[in-house]
């Protein structure tokens, strides 16, 4: 099966463990991108999920579109709690007071919990082993609180804390690259996606679910609303971010990199910034100076992957 | 184990005892002078004394995180921490008494920074009276052993479901070696049932925990937060009970020395009501008609137990370890106030604040503040409050 | 079903505010965001299922004969529907008729 098709979508289960009526913005990929992860997991997970816009939009009480066993408990520690639940599964479980069942534990977050707040427990809990996955759903802002920069918002993106202006480009930092972070930790498995490649996307959950130990999924996550796009245009977006390698899809398993797609044809930056509200104020010389660093962290990256240009 | 008497570290002792109580989650983060009692459960865990999972978190933060995952699972779930420890952790200790999550925590009592110090006063609890937590507060070696065991009984109850924490005065008791003795392993176990989690975290049984609260029903979900800490109250007294009934050692929420045909009492929380009795011992043979009242159950507070202990006594002598900074008062003395007035027969209050990071009051101390603080109250000398042995 | 959360009494709060019922968030109805609908040519549609994987709300459903369209009791009428379906079969019309 190509996982970079979609016309095998009647394959995919049609059980949704992440249910209609959460409140989410139109179009919001991020939550899409939940939808596939809870498809690949399957009933029998328990998720810790950060504060952040798919936790508000999921459980406002007395509802919840949750049909797994769910917690949220603060912005920057769904990784700590993922630990305990796996600690005290494993312990009761061992301890004969709960019977034996294989059980993936998640935690879920943003960029800003998952970069920013967070990291410090992230890497605690990749550090120390736990069986678990770790999913981080990159929309490249705090959209929650209205969009303001986290370490995640990619150079030159306009948003309320790192307005464009006379004398600003907007985001003048690079963006924070958490999966090379994750790898760092020599955990078994690391991965970055896409909710606009679903079946690549399921395919990792699901090979992240597996693996013994430590598991970081970085989810690139389109959000109309804070990249200022039509809501239509969310899955379009996520794939300009691939074909332009501004966000390459590989995996690491046990240290060894792995491209998961390679573009036939890599577009040109100027394809998936334009059209974007959050990068409209950028000038050719900014683009040009964008695109060099594209082209070196996507060489970085093939590199890595033993791909020849 | 059979029951034995041991001379050990509060410290140890404590650890052996969540031992006993069959913990299945143990998180913690060096701090002192917390560490010998997480020290010794790693012990006990490596050398595999006790079957469970013992996470060494990389803050204080993630400690209290995973105890509320553990916890949230169903897992018998501990933790111990101090000062600076309890204020990065304090987000998440809120956030686990109002999820209504059972853990015990041994709580060694320090003074928080700054000028960092690492002895002992109750600058951190008081930090963190309000956050829903129930509060007990020992003397000893042996209530420090003793209130593991009620802890758990009383956190992990039904019709509790709140974390309680066991205060404990930093090296004054962590540090001490005393005689502790030891229950057997029955008896522990007639006394402590299973931890059976209402709605635990479990792919059989799915639920949603933690859920976003709307204007419209946040004040509701804080009633039932209430109504569960008062409703521990009767929980807490009758595990006391029964405490009591199956080792003879028996605690209540307000207990008092000498207090029944005492004029005034001084009012200790913690260690220092052991020093409170031994003065007040040397004054009554000088003629003085002075008591004890110990405050144990700091929340929910006992307002009945303490009003029948307090009212009709001409004074209190409060000793407070802790200072709100341009509030009433020390803390303690505070709440006191608030529960006797407007009551008929209400005694004044005297407040002293002493003993802060560990500065050292003596017998010779505890004399000088009762009888001044006697002095005191006869004057009407009562507003505010006397930093005891301050300087300048 | 759950209680409007403006009608739920605090003793009819489960211990910590747990939710008992899981996927209840169905009980609200997203579709009434919506100011355009997906409208789909049943007899131009290839039956794939783009339409369905890619909603965010999954409210695509295969009917009977097996096209798909989509559950107007929650589209919010983002449009990725008709945006992603590879053979143009699905419009998006004004809610304002």
């Amino acid at each position: 099966m190509d996982k970079f098709s979609v016309y095998s979508a009647r394959l995919v289960d049609k059980t949704e463990n992440f249910t209609s009526g959460h409140r989410a913005c139109q179009g919001c990929a991020e939550a899409l991108a939940v939808r596939h992860v809870m498809k690949a997991l399957g009933r029998d997970t328990i998720v810790a999920m950060s504060t952040g816009c798919m936790e508000i939009i999921s459980s406002p009480l007395p509802l919840t579109s949750w049909k797994v066993p769910w917690i949220h408990n603060a912005f920057e520690n769904s990784s700590a709690v993922i630990s305990g639940v796996e600690a005290g599964m494993k312990a009761m479980m061992r301890k004969g007071k709960l019977p034996q069942k294989k059980i993936n534990f998640v935690a879920m977050g943003g960029d800003g919990s998952t970069a920013d707040i967070g990291m410090g427990q992230l890497s605690g809990a990749l550090e120390r082993g736990h069986d678990f996955v770790y999913v981080c759903y990159d929309n490249e802002a705090y959209m929650n609180t209205g969009i303001q920069r986290s370490s995640s918002t990619p150079y030159g993106a306009s948003t309320t804390t790192s307005p464009a202006g006379k004398l600003s480009i907007g985001q003048h930092t690079q963006k924070k690259n958490m999966a090379q972070i994750a790898v760092a930790h020599n955990i078994p498995y690391v991965a970055t996606a896409c909710s606009s490649y679903p079946f690549d996307l399921m395919d990792k959950v699901k090979r992240a679910a597996e693996t013994p130990g430590a598991a970081y999924i970085h989810v690139l996550s389109v959000c109309p609303t804070g990249w200022r796009i039509p809501t239509e245009d969310a899955i379009k977006y996520g794939r300009l971010a691939v074909d332009s390698c501004v966000f390459p899809l590989y995996e690491v398993i046990n240290g060894e990199y792995k491209l998961s797609y390679k573009p036939y044809k890599k577009l040109p930056l100027t394809e998936y910034l334009k059209g974007q509200g959050r990068f409209r104020h950028l000038t050719e010389t900014d683009i040009r100076h964008i695109q060099e660093q594209v082209d070196r962290d996507y060489a970085k990256i093939l590199k890595l992957c033993g791909e020849g240009k | 184990m059979a029951r034995t008497r041991k001379g050990i570290e509060v410290s140890i002792a404590m650890a052996d005892a969540v031992a006993q109580a069959d913990v299945d989650v143990i998180a913690a983060y060096p701090i002192t002078p917390q560490t010998h009692i997480v020290e010794h459960l790693s012990e006990i865990v490596a050398e595999g004394h006790l079957d469970a999972e013992y996470v060494p978190v990389e803050s204080e933060h993630s400690a209290m995180s995973v105890c509320c995952g553990s916890s949230a699972v169903g897992a018998r779930t501990f933790t111990s921490t101090s000062s600076q420890g309890l204020a990065l952790m304090s987000e998440i200790f809120t956030i686990a008494a109002a999820m209504r999550l059972p853990m015990v925590m041994a709580l060694a009592n320090r003074s928080l920074s700054s000028p960092l110090s690492i002895w002992n006063d109750h600058s951190d609890v008081m930090s963190v009276r309000d956050a829903g937590w129930l509060h007990v507060f020992v003397e000893n070696g042996q209530e420090c052993y003793d209130n593991v065991f009620c802890g758990f009984r009383i956190s992990e109850d039904p019709e509790v479901m709140v974390p309680l924490a066991v205060n404990l005065d930093g090296f004054i008791l962590t540090h001490m070696i005393e005689p502790v003795i030891y229950e057997d392993d029955e008896t522990i176990k007639k006394y402590l049932p299973p931890f059976k989690m209402k709605n635990a975290l479990h792919p059989d049984n799915p639920v949603s925990m933690g859920c976003f609260g709307m204007p419209e029903i946040y004040t509701e979900t804080q009633m039932s937060r209430e109504q569960g800490v008062q409703n521990s109250y009767p929980t807490i007294v009758k595990a006391w009970k029964e405490w009591g009934d199956l080792t003879g050692r028996y605690y209540h929420p307000v207990e008092t020395y000498k207090a029944d045909d005492a004029e005034y009492c001084i009012v200790t929380m913690g260690s220092y009501g052991e020093t409170a009795m031994e003065v007040v011992d040397t004054l009554r043979k000088e003629g003085e008609k002075v008591g004890v009242v110990k405050i144990r159950l700091w929340r929910p507070f006992p307002f009945e137990d303490f009003r029948r202990a307090a009212l009709g006594k001409k004074s209190l002598i409060v000793i407070d370890r802790a200072i709100s900074f341009g509030g009433p008062g020390g803390p303690v003395a505070s709440e006191l106030r608030s529960a006797l007035y407007g009551r008929q027969g209400a005694p004044v209050i005297v407040n002293y604040i002493a003993g802060l990071a560990g500065r050292d009051v003596s017998r010779n101390d505890f004399r000088n503040i009762i009888l001044e603080g006697k002095a005191k109250a006869a004057k009407g000398d009562t507003d505010g409050f006397t930093l005891y042995g301050l300087r300048g | 079903m759950a209680k409007p959360m403006d009608k739920i009494t605090w003793q009819e709060i489960e211990t910590g505010s747990v939710v008992l019922e899981i996927g209840s968030a169905r009980q609200y109805e997203t579709g009434s965001w919506r100011s355009e609908r997906p409208v789909v040519n049943a007899a131009q549609c290839i039956k794939c299922g783009v339409c369905w994987l890619f909603c965010p709300d999954s409210c695509v459903k295969q009917a009977a004969d097996g096209h798909f369209e989509a559950d107007l009791t929650y589209c919010k009428g983002c449009g990725i529907c008709a945006k992603e379906c590879p053979v143009g079969c699905i419009k998006m019309v004004s809610e304002e008729g």
